[in-house]
């Protein structure tokens, strides 16, 4: 299963990402820190994966390499095809604009633009002309219920609307997956259940959907939760049977 | 939108485009459609983002611009008022004419003749031989005009003023070029029979005639009649009190402080009318000078180019020094030559123009550093929404391009208030200060120039600052 990459036409399972032997060390006053060693992991198509741990077990460090945001020490990250461990920033920039959506748990809207411009700036950094990338927006809107609110701040909305604002730019330049980090950890019950079934429904879709999350009801929901402690994967549980890796 | 010219689109593609550029490589999935070069118009957008930014923080944004107001406003207007007195200076130098050279009588030094002074006449200045000795042996003199000036009271009817009363050659107006307002100017005959006719200056026409025309009535001054023949406009003659400020000290008999205006007349009929002595009465006895002539004023042939002009010029000047200073032991005379003058002039403007330059642009670096200062702090605080956008897929460059283009708004919205500013101050200076200023457009271009130049070089380190940040970092500040 870990050698499906490329070309693979028959499989009717497409490896969207693949980490192969991934490892992330950080030299802290002169000793080395392994914060994640050895992680195999392999991401279909549509599929809804968790990801859980304690504090300090390395979730934040394998969202911010699946994410782009920074290199892995050792291992290779296969994301669309194309390695990008080693990549150049400008690369990496390009990568995390084309080929990955962002949702975080603190929504990360920019105060100074409405809702149309904060869904447009991955088109934006993709040189996307306006017109363009203002449809797109509006379709996005549109799709995450926003269609009444294009030009307000997101002073202006509650948490679940700026979350789903969020949603939408994540979606904006179709990614191949998305990355959401405690996506309902800002918010009250009943607007997080909301932000969840717009997550369901999305993966539906068709979208590769990876949530690090403490909260068990919100892992529950993929089809794979992945337990990292201490750098390293603890077990997989598939959809709701465990399985010892 | 106007579809921009295809060079400048090339070279907006080629600075904008990213290398890393993966979008015509993606197989996964197909999304070929929403892919489009960089266009011109991304740069609107960049400006768009920039001033939206900008307004966020209105007050800020308006405090720092005001460092660029008040340098590019100082810049302006401190050049335009040096510009303004020097060119007052040099209009007023300009006047004596280039081609010139103005021989003065000068009082010696009292000790020098105190024997002299003792008999009661002064005997000092230059002489009608001297006219005639520069005439015999300077070739290059084109015109030589002798003057003489005596304060007498002019009286018309009832009506009496102080005048100023020149005996000059009819080539005097070769050298100060007159208006003629009625009649004519005093001609050879009235110069070889010695008339007693006047050519009177606008000054005196309004002080005397005041129902009357003044040509062919007689004008008294001092016990004798003179028929007036013509009126030139005033404030044509020539003195050098006008280059007063440039060290030169004029003869003390010429007095303009309450003298209406110039009566021209004859100077053979000057020197035959009022004589050479000068008699003054005091309390401690009378004291009488001797002067033949006030003023010689010399125009020299003309020359093509203006180098040659002044070597010649300064030629002649040197011969005449010659020549007089034989027959003038005292050292009674003075030689001014307007064109070196004009030149001491032009450099002193020069070096004033540095030194005025230089204070104020030492404001426009103040300005620049206000901004740096502003931008870094802005840099820190939006530390946040540089994570995000960098997490969003900007490139290094897109931050720094999305930085500075804030940092070049605000010197060059600073630099245009600044022009506005600095082109009223200079006008209200010339309104109530009754101060001659000139704008010139160098200093406006300069000004302007140098404040988008402050935006760039006080904006690149805070970009440069913004766009190094780790994303993750970025990201997880609060």
């Amino acid at each position: 299963m870990s050698e499906v990459m490329g070309n693979n036409a028959v499989s009717e399972k497409q490896v969207v990402a693949e980490v192969q032997k991934l490892g992330k060390t950080y030299h802290v006053g002169g000793s080395d820190l392994h914060v994640l060693q050895d992680i195999d992991l392999t991401f279909e198509r549509g599929e809804y994966l968790a990801i859980m741990g304690p504090s300090g077990s390395g979730k934040s460090t394998l969202l911010n390499l699946l994410g782009c945001l920074d290199r892995p020490s050792r291992g290779a990250y296969y994301l669309g095809g194309q390695d990008v461990s080693h990549m150049d920033d400008n690369e990496l920039s390009a990568v995390r604009s084309e080929r990955i959506g962002f949702v975080f748990q603190s929504y990360n809207l920019i105060a100074q633009l409405n809702v149309i411009e904060n869904i447009e700036i991955p088109l934006f950094y993709q040189r996307v002309d306006a017109a363009e990338s203002e449809k797109r927006a509006r379709e996005l809107a549109e799709l995450v219920g926003l269609s009444h609110r294009l030009h307000h701040r997101p002073m202006q909305l509650s948490g679940g609307q700026q979350q789903r604002v969020a949603i939408a730019r994540a979606l904006v330049s179709k990614p191949l997956i998305i990355l959401a980090d405690e996506p309902t950890g800002n918010l009250d019950s009943e607007s997080g259940a909301e932000i969840l079934e717009l997550l369901d429904g999305l993966q539906q879709q068709g979208t590769t959907l990876i949530v690090v999350t403490h909260d068990r009801d919100v892992a529950m929901r993929a089809h794979r939760i992945i337990h990292l402690l201490d750098g390293r994967v603890e077990k997989i549980e598939h959809n709701g049977h465990k399985e010892n890796h | 939108m106007v579809p921009p010219s295809s060079w400048l689109e090339k070279v907006a593609c080629r600075w904008m485009l990213p290398q890393g550029t993966l979008r015509p490589e993606r197989e996964v999935q197909g999304l070929t459609d929403g892919y489009t070069r960089m266009k011109l118009h991304n740069m609107y957008r960049i400006l768009k983002l920039g001033a939206k930014s900008l307004w966020a923080h209105r007050l800020r944004s308006m405090l720092t611009t005001l460092g660029i107001v008040f340098g590019v406003c100082s810049v302006i207007a401190m050049l335009a008022i040096g510009e303004g007195a020097s060119k007052f200076a040099q209009d007023q130098i300009a006047r004596l004419g280039s081609h010139n050279i103005i021989i003065t009588t000068v009082k010696p030094p009292e000790s020098a003749n105190a024997s002299e002074s003792q008999q009661g006449i002064v005997e000092y200045g230059l002489t009608y031989d001297d006219v005639q000795r520069l005439r015999d042996t300077i070739e290059d003199i084109d015109v030589l005009v002798p003057l003489r000036r005596i304060n007498q009271n002019a009286l018309y009817r009832n009506r009496r003023v102080p005048v100023e009363v020149v005996g000059t050659s009819p080539n005097y107006t070769d050298i100060v070029p007159m208006k003629t307002l009625q009649g004519r100017f005093i001609s050879d005959q009235d110069m070889d029979y010695q008339q007693s006719v006047c050519v009177i200056d606008s000054g005196v026409y309004d002080a005397l005639f005041v129902f009357d025309e003044p040509l062919g009535q007689f004008v008294r001054i001092a016990s004798d009649y003179y028929r007036v023949v013509g009126v030139v406009a005033a404030d044509a003659g020539i003195t050098t009190n006008d280059a007063a400020e440039q060290g030169t000290a004029v003869e003390e008999s010429d007095t303009t402080g309450g003298v209406a205006g110039s009566v021209y007349i004859p100077l053979s009929a000057a020197r035959s009318r009022f004589g050479d002595t000068e008699f003054q009465g005091g309390s401690s006895g009378f004291s009488a000078e001797k002067v033949e002539l006030q003023q010689i004023t010399v125009k020299v042939l003309g020359v093509e180019s203006r180098e040659s002009l002044m070597e010649r010029v300064v030629a002649v000047r040197d011969m005449i020094d010659a020549v007089l200073a034989r027959w003038h032991e005292k050292k009674d005379y003075q030689i001014v030559v307007p064109l070196e003058l004009l030149r001491q002039a032009q450099k002193t403007q020069a070096v004033f123009s540095i030194v005025l330059g230089s204070i104020a642009s030492i404001s426009l670096l103040v300005g620049g550093i206000g901004i740096m200062n502003i931008m870094l702090a802005s840099v820190s605080e939006r530390t946040r929404e540089i994570g995000i956008r960098r997490a969003l897929g900007a490139r290094k460059r897109d931050i720094v391009v999305q930085f500075l283009t804030e940092t070049v708004l605000l010197t060059t919205i600073g630099g245009i208030l600044g022009i506005i500013l600095g082109a009223i101050i200079p006008m209200l200076v010339s309104h109530f200060g009754n101060m001659p200023t000139v704008i010139t457009y160098s200093s406006l271009v300069l000004s302007f120039a140098i404040s988008a130049a402050v935006g760039v070089i006080f904006g690149l380190y805070p970009a440069y600052r913004a766009a190094n940040m780790d994303p993750v970092e970025a990201l997880r500040h609060e």
